[in-house]
């Protein structure tokens, strides 16, 4: 269905071309909202969304931006394509964007949009691009669920908002590692990840 | 067409910029309606958290609210109501309304079974950005009946857990007056005593700020209410 070069752009991401694990991009909001599950969660969702609009956007008018103002036209559609989410979600789930509340704004501030407009979008058609934006966008979910289940796991024994941790096992002596909720934990459990998919990817490993 | 030229930059901005202010204007104009339903019931139902009363769906929230909250108005500082019309204090923007010299101070009365309950609003900081909430009285006066806070922005996981029933429950039952003076419940860490022999609240670990910032704004907001709490408090004790 897809050809070679489209599975490519899709599943790259995923593991040798991570945009999180191995371009480093994204780690502010991978630290800031991994502390649960369901953050994380919708948090992917949103970036998947607005970065592969934002892609096909840029890709279309791509041939008429004038290059010394690139940057500011790719944070322009982004941050008019965040706001569009951020109002559709205050008008049509008003729940949901209340639990989001500061991070939907957030994503204008994640390098892996603005990294991928200028890497990707700028010289590609829209098709590619779009998929490029759903690659990156699940490859950066990826890792966020990663580290959020962890985090909330062992940060506060529960998932998703639901104790998973038996109350018996409290009662025998077991605490929630409270370190695991602050941001550092995060950093550690991020470093974790990348040692595991180093050790995995033999060529991935720096000489 | 030169894409470096100056005249074609300066057009090609001032074209997006007037696209896209046009498209995100009209998406504004046409969900502005739907956004101020939702931003009413969803103060409906933070009132009615404050008395534990959770509608079954949406559309419940409304019939609820009529039931529960029997009537509403505005105190002065001595205690003596000013304005009772409709929705008067429902109106009421805390967050103008904590900056103003002369505040109003508006009151929901509640029924809940049979029993009267008085709902005081509550506006103040927290890390990141306002908290408020509604803090239910009982007809006594002193006694904390309910809390529901809500917050813009804390942090999810730290201060953000003041939106969550395991801290509001702790409020439940707690005094605010002691011996006769007004010594609004501190929210201290867990093992700490109140400076001012206050009840205490546990704070939540990680999230100092936040949960001072609740400690201030229950105190700061239900400070002017002293009048016509004592009020409540003489009429229950003849």
């Amino acid at each position: 269905m897809l050809s070679k070069r489209s599975k490519e752009i899709i599943f790259n991401p995923f593991s040798k071309d991570n945009p999180v694990l191995v371009q480093v991009l994204g780690i502010c909001s991978t630290l800031a909202v991994t502390v649960s599950l369901e953050p994380a969660i919708v948090m992917s969702v949103s970036v998947i969304a607005v970065l592969a609009f934002s892609n096909v956007i840029i890709s279309l008018i791509r041939n008429t931006i004038p290059p010394t103002i690139r940057i500011i036209v790719q944070l322009v559609v982004v941050a008019a394509l965040v706001i569009m989410v951020q109002q559709f979600l205050l008008a049509y789930n008003y729940d949901v964007s209340k639990k989001l509340s500061v991070f939907i704004g957030l994503i204008i501030t994640n390098c892996i949009l603005m990294g991928r407009l200028e890497a990707f979008a700028m010289h590609n058609k829209p098709w590619p691009s779009f998929l490029d934006g759903i690659g990156n966008g699940l490859g950066y979910g990826l890792v966020l669920v990663i580290v959020g289940f962890f985090r909330e796991l062992l940060g506060s024994g529960s998932l998703m908002g639901y104790k998973v941790i038996p109350q018996c096992v409290y009662d025998a002596g077991y605490m929630d590692n409270g370190l695991m909720i602050l941001p550092p934990m995060a950093l550690i459990v991020v470093a974790c990840v990348i040692w595991v998919q180093r050790a995995h990817d033999k060529e991935l490993q720096e000489k | 067409m030169n894409k470096n030229s100056n005249t074609y930059q300066i057009v090609y901005s001032a074209i997006m910029v007037v696209i896209v202010g046009a498209v995100l204007a009209l998406i504004y104009m046409v969900l502005k309606p739907q956004q101020d339903r939702n931003r009413d019931n969803d103060t409906r139902k933070q009132i009615l958290a404050a008395i534990n009363v959770t509608p079954e769906d949406d559309d419940a929230i409304a019939a609820d609210y009529k039931t529960h909250i029997v009537k509403e108005y505005i105190v002065d500082d001595k205690g003596a109501v000013t304005d009772s019309s409709e929705n008067v204090a429902f109106n009421v923007n805390m967050a103008n309304n904590i900056k103003a010299t002369k505040r109003l101070l508006p009151v929901f009365v509640a029924n809940v079974k049979g029993e009267t309950k008085y709902i005081f609003p509550v506006y103040g900081a927290g890390l990141w950005g306002p908290i408020w909430g509604y803090v239910a009285i009982n007809a006594d006066g002193k006694t904390i009946y309910g809390t529901n806070f809500s917050h813009q922005g804390e942090t999810p996981g730290l201060g953000a857990k003041i939106t969550e029933s395991d801290f509001q429950n702790e409020f439940k039952g707690k005094h605010i007056y002691m011996d006769g003076a007004f010594k609004c419940v501190e929210v201290v860490k867990k093992g700490q005593k109140s400076t001012n022999g206050a009840e205490t609240i546990d704070a939540i670990s990680g999230a100092t700020i936040t949960s001072r910032g609740v400690s201030a704004m229950m105190d700061d907001c239900l400070k002017p209410y002293d009048a016509f709490l004592q009020t409540l408090q003489g009429s229950t004790t003849k």
